[in-house]
């Protein structure tokens, strides 16, 4: 916990506040519209592990890229996706940023390094080693990352990864959000031993962070990111987090039984990274507020602006439903 | 057939310098497709993975998206199954789902079929499992010359391909043009012309469909034979085409009956051109059973001259029931 706030400049850590705060706004929006039976399908919400995405992102360009998980709101908007034309993409709209064709499990942004949510479990891994692979031979100091779960974390995918990323050096980052639970298993049950040290066999080097805390996490990317961009090969980063809400919005309706104590969850929600990072700020300087208040009214209204612009944004023409398969038709 | 692929791929990497080509054992080449790559275009372009489909498929789809044009070498068709994932799930769909924001220039090079005793886990025809993803595009060549030319349009492609080569037949001779030359992706060819039957011959079954065809000749009887050529896309309109000029259909292809090939064209035909037919359709297809060892059971379960002779001739003497 001692690593909040760090040494990092005032201005990088509200910017942190901000994006941290947008994920999570826009994610209560989906979770209010999902219960209103506003949206067509399943989605995964992101809150609680915020910290991770944006710790991560911070040290990304747009010609960075950034392969993601169901679980992909938070890295589509820490990655610099437009929060509007996520919102149209999740509620089955024309303007959606995938034309309706995807949903909240495919959200991608290519222009923007973002190569998209995905909806398989680990099938991000081999993806963010191919775009290392680009970049690499490319020379300019570019890098992947992965993000995954720890359930993606007993996939095999991920052990070939490490295997071929150490081989070859790709500057890859590999990151996964152990936030307790694989769907509706405690990860527990069906992860052994711990996901960083998966590395230390290949070579790699790992490390656990607090996933609840930007800073700490900002710090360990910080880390990572250089080395990829050096040319000095991959490394895994193990973000210990937790996920407050279900594993998908819906199952309500068919958990019958719950599969964990609620108490575990207030403990959890106690150590909220966006809550943490604000105390910190309040602390280092009262007056602060003033900023965080204007930050909070800037994310409401980009919220609310999303809504307003998937609302308005027509339903996709159902004859275009066959188009854009291939290229070259 | 081998050395008009590896001619190919000398061209086009030489040609376009965003080529990477990569997978198991490139280097050494247990097929010579890709042999004297490695020496020529250097370590960064020609790449050895390690036995891991899962992975390498799912890297030429980030590589690809990631702006490279990549050929990526699976080997055997049944490995093909070890990487599904990345084929069906990420290659197939990426740039539908993201509403074409991206091209996906890959090729994917592998041995499907039998006919080497390679036995049932190196011996399948992995085209209908293919074609039924919707989002890949299939080559299947059926001869020398065409090998390079669909090898170079695979690659210049911006869709997943699938370059399919006959397994135990690659060594099969035929003249290949030196020039850089091209063939379009979804034009079939009419390999033999004749007016009493249409043969559909996919792939490695063309060779043996042209033999049959020239065995009836000698009794009169005129067999046309079309070459496909790609399976996806494939080109409906010169099947259609010649079966309105025969009025009979004869397909062979090397691969389970239960939803071959075969049978897509079989109900293409059927729903389209049924008015012009004179005769039940024919599939010519393996049955629905694993590729054997033993050279004996292996030739009683793949389409040989014989069983194709046999369909034809039954064909064209079937007459309706009075």
């Amino acid at each position: 916990m001692a690593s909040i706030g760090g040494n990092l400049p005032r201005e990088e850590l509200l910017e942190m506040y901000r994006g941290m705060l947008t994920i999570r706004r826009m994610e209560e929006q989906l979770a209010r519209d999902c219960a209103a039976g506003k949206l067509p399908g399943p989605v995964h919400l992101y809150v609680g592990e915020e910290a991770i995405a944006v710790g991560v992102c911070r040290h990304l360009s747009e010609r960075d890229w950034i392969t993601s998980t169901h679980r992909g709101h938070g890295h589509f908007l820490a990655k610099g996706g437009d929060p509007a034309r996520m919102m149209a993409e999740i509620y089955g709209r024309a303007d959606g940023i995938c034309g309706g064709f995807g949903g909240s499990m495919h959200v991608a942004d290519f222009s923007k390094g973002i190569i998209g949510a995905n909806g398989i479990v680990g099938g991000g891994i081999a993806l963010a080693a191919g775009a290392a692979l680009a970049v690499q031979l490319d020379g300019d100091g570019r890098v992947a990352v992965a993000f995954f779960g720890d359930g993606a974390a007993n996939q095999g995918v991920l052990a070939e990864a490490l295997n071929v990323a150490a081989l070859w050096k790709l500057p890859l980052l590999l990151v996964c959000e152990n936030n307790g639970f694989s769907e509706f298993s405690p990860t527990a049950t069906v992860t052994a031993g711990s996901i960083a040290e998966r590395a230390r066999p290949f070579g790699l080097p790992s490390v656990e962070v607090d996933g609840n805390d930007v800073v700490a996490v900002w710090q360990a990317a910080d880390v990572a990111v250089r080395r990829a961009r050096e040319g000095r090969g991959p490394s895994l980063i193990e973000a210990r987090t937790y996920r407050t809400r279900g594993h998908v919005e819906y199952e309500v309706t068919f958990i019958t039984e719950p599969y964990r104590d609620e108490a575990e969850v207030e403990a959890w929600r106690a150590r909220d990274p966006i809550d943490r990072l604000a105390r910190r700020l309040r602390e280092e300087d009262p007056a602060v507020e003033a900023k965080l208040a204007a930050i909070a009214a800037a994310v409401e209204e980009t919220v609310r602006a999303a809504v307003r612009f998937a609302e308005a944004s027509p339903e996709p023409d159902p004859a275009s439903a066959r188009g854009h398969m291939f290229a070259n038709a | 057939m081998i050395q008009a692929m590896n001619e190919a791929l000398f061209e086009e990497m030489e040609r376009d310098p965003s080529i990477v080509l990569f997978g198991e054992d490139v280097k050494a080449s247990l097929f010579g497709d890709t042999k004297g790559l490695w020496k020529r275009f250097g370590p960064d372009r020609v790449r050895d993975t390690p036995i891991s489909e899962a992975l390498i498929s799912g890297m030429a789809v980030g590589c690809a998206a990631a702006g490279r044009r990549v050929v990526c070498h699976m080997m055997f068709g049944n490995f093909v199954y070890t990487g599904m994932d990345a084929i069906a799930n990420q290659a197939a769909k990426l740039r539908y789902m993201t509403n074409g924001q991206i091209r996906l220039p890959i090729t994917f090079l592998a041995v499907s079929g039998g006919g080497r005793s390679a036995a049932a886990q190196h011996s399948d025809a992995i085209h209908p499992v293919l074609a039924n993803l919707g989002g890949v595009k299939i080559v299947m060549p059926g001869s020398p010359a065409d090998a390079k030319g669909l090898l170079k349009a695979a690659i210049r492609d911006d869709d997943p391909v699938f370059f399919l080569q006959a397994a135990g037949r690659g060594g099969e001779p035929g003249e290949v043009p030196e020039e850089d030359y091209v063939i379009p992706l979804g034009q079939a060819a009419i390999r033999r012309p004749g007016r009493d039957l249409t043969l559909v011959a996919i792939g490695a079954m063309v060779r043996p469909a042209l033999k049959t065809a020239e065995a009836l000749a000698g009794e009169g009887i005129e067999v046309e034979v079309v070459d496909p050529r790609t399976v996806v896309p494939l080109d409906l309109k010169t099947i259609l085409g010649s079966v309105r000029r025969t009025g009979r259909l004869v397909i062979v292809d090397e691969a389970r009956d239960t939803c071959s090939v075969a049978s897509h064209v079989a109900a293409l035909v059927a729903e389209r051109a049924f008015e012009a037919l004179v005769a039940p359709i024919r599939r010519v297809t393996v049955p629905d059973c694993c590729i054997p060892y033993a050279p004996v059971l292996e030739r009683a379960v793949l389409p040989s001259v014989e069983t194709i002779e046999r369909a034809v001739r039954e064909t064209l003497d079937w007459r309706r029931p009075a």
